[in-house]
């Protein structure tokens, strides 16, 4: 962070000069240290999908550049765009993220035995995943009107709470038990890094416990297999462990030093099922073994920490909300995503962000990280007392 | 990293009371987001130290499944060993079939292909029952049989059109013939398709196109015929496809079992037994090896390659005539005067009587209150040891038997081969019975003198197989321990027990065996024997026999004294069975013959002549005897005389 710490004393002389928007100045502000952590993680991505693909950029490396180059180009385009914009256009964002996912749940497309995909102008699209930048983005703009010192009060926690059980019981209907998750905890920790006091907390975790039997009675039977299978998979291993089993034996093969990269013997006689979407980590576990892993888990790390140190850096409540927000979301993909092929945790369909076969997926994210970086770059905009 | 001062603020921060006057919106998210980040790196510490145990501790048996992921192991399933006779004529061979196979993930309507199928190749119920239930319970990827045992012409209906059969392929099985059919069922037996309990036994069972057998030679020599399956090792995906080969290991065909057997004799011997219910063994004396062995009446074997009828196994189960049955290893008979021959051995050998004792047969004899009959109820006057046998007089041997006892008996009969396990290579072989008051007491009966009389003319409890009895003549012919066998050379290795000089004596002194086999000459040559009928029309060569008739029932006092008792008027079934052996030629004994025909009334007129013609087709096919001309009379008074 050293070099982008050199930013900080430039930054401060063109905060002085009017007027405080020119394009290129600001475009110099962008933290460029960052954007090539991200360009570094697409490129892992796409030489795990030229191996996926079979050794060839055909079907899934290449297209998926093609997206990442349009990615960058919206995320560096986001970074520009100034809070005060942000804010401005938190509410209508957030208003068609919820239209598009009760549009889902009227004539979604249905892929694995749930709704989740719309299709906006011959545009394959997944609102959830739309949802949850709205949703911080939202959370951060409430929370940066109310700062801490009011929200003793708890009416004052009603509104971000309906606005975020709104888009995650529309997910959970759709049914998708782990982005409906995904988006709870991040609105959770918006919360509680907002400033809600300890006691609301103790409040809202204690009735959990009671809650989650509760739900799991209302789960889908698919949804209470995963888990099942979870806690056993070795019962019924050609149908729903399947993946976890055959993900763990990939992953195990790879030993230290891994299988060689094109080698992988599960990846490439296509034992590993959906390896080049939410398994892709698997084929990089077996073809690069541990050291590759582990290597791509410090990377992962490694983004989500600069995504926090650049919250931490903001002088702004919206700033520092939305940061956490996308750094949040960013990691929580990551760790169950990892988790999932770790066989860790019941699989769902979540993937591993940047590296992960998927257009959606790839574009939402890239336009978080510009929300991230606009965080950065407008950095020194202070609270208004 | 950070400056001093910013760091000290953000230590104070961190440990500050949140209170409402400090509670500055930056403070508190600091601490916070520390939490948070907290939370995160812990998660991904799990996280890389779980990868830490998948990959580097749980690692190896991980590896060890992805291997048996990886590869799959096919085995080849080995050509069976073909049967042939000593002069390698084929009895049982692979053939080539044809089986339409179906593929049911190339097919996207199973039931239509199906259906097209029907039209073109006949499925019967059955064989719609067993596809259904293979698609039901098979992987989309392992093809299913529609049928088997295609013909060329179903074939290249199949073949013709594939176009709207899509799925539907051709492969190449292997069916097993046997060219000689029911002439050498009994002996060669039949393979059928392996059960549930064969497969739990050897898996290698479970190849398709693997046969068991299940009779006759097919059964015993399983393990030589069957070979040891070859295997590939393959490089497959996870749908089960092959992608290369990895390793190859050719597997061992079937070993060649060439028999002792002389089809082209087996075939005269059947042709000579006709429609009898009879079964006869020609055997070579000298070594044991059966040239011929036949049981009628028969069944075809190749059917049980491709399933019997359910119709055709009752007709054949509940047929009286029992065809399934091989009469000449598991058929049991009492040898009648056949067994005269033993007990007069065993006679000789105890001392009770010396050849030159004569006993004067009045037609009868009486012992405690129990009147037994000779044959001949007029009485044969004063025998010796030889006439006795030369008129097959039923008094001399009740006498004899009487004198020296059932347990010499017994042993001379065990020492001949009656009674005893010959060893033969066919299953449910059948050793008889030579019964001893002991045995008796075993079953639970008292042994009364009557029943070691009536065992003197081998009545009563003896039951023998005529492969005992051609193993009998063997002996006598022989004087040596032969052993009856099936198996000459296997892979060309020839059978220990076919070279003759390794053959041990028997322990039977030679004077004793002369006065046996001078009586079973006169027998047959004597001008008063009881089977002139057998007497061969061979220059130079003699046989000399002994005939046998065994009553399957009881002859009552009211049928004897009706005077004019005859039992060729007796209902098939009742009647006695017809036996005879036999040794040729008389002065160095080639071969020894063994006849039974059931319920064939008289062994000198029914088994004697059979005997004659067979003895003679079996000297004529000796080598030593090719060149003499057949059917050449020779004169009645001939050497064998005196």
């Amino acid at each position: 962070m050293r070099n982008s710490l050199g930013f900080l004393r430039r930054e401060k002389r063109l905060l002085r000069a009017e007027p405080d928007f020119r394009p290129l100045a600001r475009l110099m502000q962008v933290n460029w240290f960052y954007v090539l952590l991200i360009c570094m993680l697409a490129g892992v991505g796409y030489i795990a999908l030229y191996s996926a693909g079979g050794g060839s950029s055909h079907p899934f490396a290449g297209p998926q550049m093609v997206r990442f180059g349009l990615g960058l180009v919206m995320m560096i385009g986001v970074a520009l765009v100034p809070p005060r914009v942000l804010r401005l256009i938190a509410w209508p964002m957030y208003g068609v993220s919820l239209i598009l996912l009760g549009l889902v749940l009227k004539m979604g497309h249905v892929g694995k035995g749930a709704e989740r995909w719309v299709n906006l102008a011959g545009l394959q699209f997944q609102p959830s995943e739309f949802a949850k930048i709205a949703l911080v983005l939202a959370l951060a703009t409430w929370f940066h009107r109310t700062g801490p010192e009011r929200l003793g009060n708890p009416l004052r926690l009603i509104f971000p709470a309906i606005i975020t059980l709104l888009p995650v019981l529309l997910v959970l209907k759709e049914p998708n038990l782990g982005t409906a998750t995904i988006i709870g905890v991040i609105g959770a920790t918006l919360f509680f890094s907002a400033g809600m006091r300890l006691w609301q907390i103790i409040a809202l975790v204690a009735p959990i416990p009671f809650l989650g039997k509760f739900i799991y009675g209302h789960l889908h039977d698919y949804q209470k297999a995963r888990i099942d299978t979870f806690l056993h998979p070795e019962r019924d291993p050609l149908g729903a462990g399947y993946n976890i089993i055959q993900s763990k034996i990939a992953l195990g093969s790879g030993g230290m030093w891994g299988e060689g990269y094109l080698h992988g013997s599960q990846g490439q006689l296509s034992f590993l099922p959906e390896k080049q979407t939410d398994f892709i980590f698997t084929m990089i576990g077996e073809e690069w073994g541990f050291v590759g892993g582990i290597t791509v888990i410090g990377l992962l790390g490694t983004l989500v920490l600069g995504g926090m140190l650049i919250a931490l850096r903001s002088r702004n409540q919206f700033g520092r909300l939305l940061g956490l927000g996308i750094a949040m979301d960013f990691f929580l993909y990551c760790a169950v995503n990892l988790s999932m092929v770790m066989g860790a945790i019941p699989v769902g369909g979540v993937p591993l962000p940047l590296i992960s076969y998927g257009g959606s997926a790839m574009l939402t994210m890239m336009f978080g990280f510009g929300l991230l970086l606009s965080s950065w770059v407008y950095r020194n905009e202070m609270d208004p007392e | 990293m950070l400056p001093r001062a910013r760091k000290s603020r953000l230590l104070q921060n961190l440990f500050k009371r949140g209170d409402g006057a400090v509670r500055s919106s930056r403070g508190v998210f600091t601490r916070r987001a520390l939490v948070v980040m907290a939370v995160q790196a812990g998660v991904l510490g799990v996280l890389g130290r779980r990868l830490h145990t998948l990959q580097l501790h749980e690692g190896e048996h991980l590896r060890q499944l992805a291997e048996r992921n990886r590869t799959s192991k096919r085995l080849l399933a080995p050509a069976r060993g073909p049967i042939q006779d000593r002069f390698g004529r084929s009895l049982a061979e692979n053939k080539v079939s044809w089986r339409a196979l179906l593929m049911p993930e190339e097919t996207t309507d199973v039931a239509a292909v199906i259906e097209r199928f029907g039209t073109f190749i006949d499925l019967d119920e059955h064989d719609h029952a067993r596809i259904e239930r293979d698609l039901k319970h098979l992987r989309k990827y392992v093809p299913v049989t529609l049928r088997e045992f295609l013909s060329w012409d179903d074939m290249a209906k199949i073949e013709l059109n594939a176009p709207s059969l899509p799925g539907v392929l051709v492969d190449v099985g292997s069916t097993r013939l046997y060219p000689l059919g029911a002439l050498t069922s009994h002996l060669v037996g039949y393979v059928a398709p392996p059960n549930e309990t064969d497969v739990a036994h050897d898996v290698t069972l479970s190849l398709p196109g693997m046969r068991v057998g299940r009779a006759g030679l097919e059964q015993t020599q399983e393990t030589l015929l069957r070979g040891e399956p070859g295997s590939v090792e393959m490089e497959v995906n996870a749908h089960g496809r092959v992608i290369g080969e990895l390793d190859r290991a050719e597997g061992q065909q079937g070993a060649t079992v060439r028999l002792t057997l002389d089809s082209v004799l087996q075939e005269q011997v059947r042709d000579s037994l006709e429609d009898r219910v009879a079964s006869a063994v020609v055997m070579d004396c000298r070594n044991g090896e059966v040239l011929a062995m036949v049981s009628t009446p028969s069944f075809d074997p190749s059917l049980f390659d491709s399933g019997v009828s359910h119709a055709q196994w009752n007709e054949w189960v509940e047929d009286p005539k029992t065809p399934l049955v091989d009469k000449a290893v598991s058929g049991v008979y009492p040898p009648g005067s056949t067994f005269k021959p033993a007990v007069a051995m065993a006679a000789l050998k105890a001392g009770s009587v010396t050849p030159q004792d004569r006993f004067v047969c009045p037609g009868y004899f009486d012992m405690g209150g129990v009147r037994f009959h000779c044959w001949n109820k007029y009485g044969h006057g004063s025998v010796d040891m030889r006439e006795a046998l030369k008129y097959s007089c039923d008094v001399y041997f009740y006498e004899v038997a009487r004198r020296c006892g059932m347990d010499p008996i017994k042993d001379i009969a065990n020492t001949m081969g009656l009674g005893v396990p010959l060893g033969i290579e066919l299953p449910h072989a059948r050793s008889g019975v030579i019964p001893t008051p002991e045995w008796r007491r075993k079953h639970g009966y008292h042994w009364n003198g009557g029943d070691t009389v009536n065992a003197g003319i081998g009545q009563g409890f003896v039951q023998v197989t005529p492969l005992a009895l051609a193993t009998y003549a063997s002996r006598i012919a022989s004087g040596r321990n032969v052993q009856p066998h099936l198996l000459r050379t296997v892979n060309e290795h020839v059978s220990t027990l076919s070279v003759s000089d390794t053959i041990p004596s028997l322990e039977i002194p030679q004077e004793h065996l002369s006065i046996v086999r001078a009586g079973m000459f006169a027998v047959v040559n004597d001008q008063h024997g009881t089977a002139p009928k057998a007497r061969l029309d061979l220059p130079g060569i003699t046989m000399a026999g002994k005939t046998g008739s065994a009553q399957v029932r009881r002859v009552s006092r009211a049928m004897r004294e009706s005077g004019h008792f005859n039992s060729a008027n007796l209902p098939w079934e009742y009647r006695p069975h017809a036996l005879f052996i036999c040794f040729a030629p008389y002065d160095d004994p080639h071969y020894a013959v063994s006849i039974v025909v059931e319920h064939g009334n008289a062994g000198a007129d029914e088994a004697a002549p059979l005997a004659k013609k067979i003895m003679t087709d079996t000297l004529l096919r000796d080598p030593e005897n090719q060149a003499r001309p057949p059917g050449q009379t020779v004169a009645r008074t001939d050497s064998g005389q005196g």
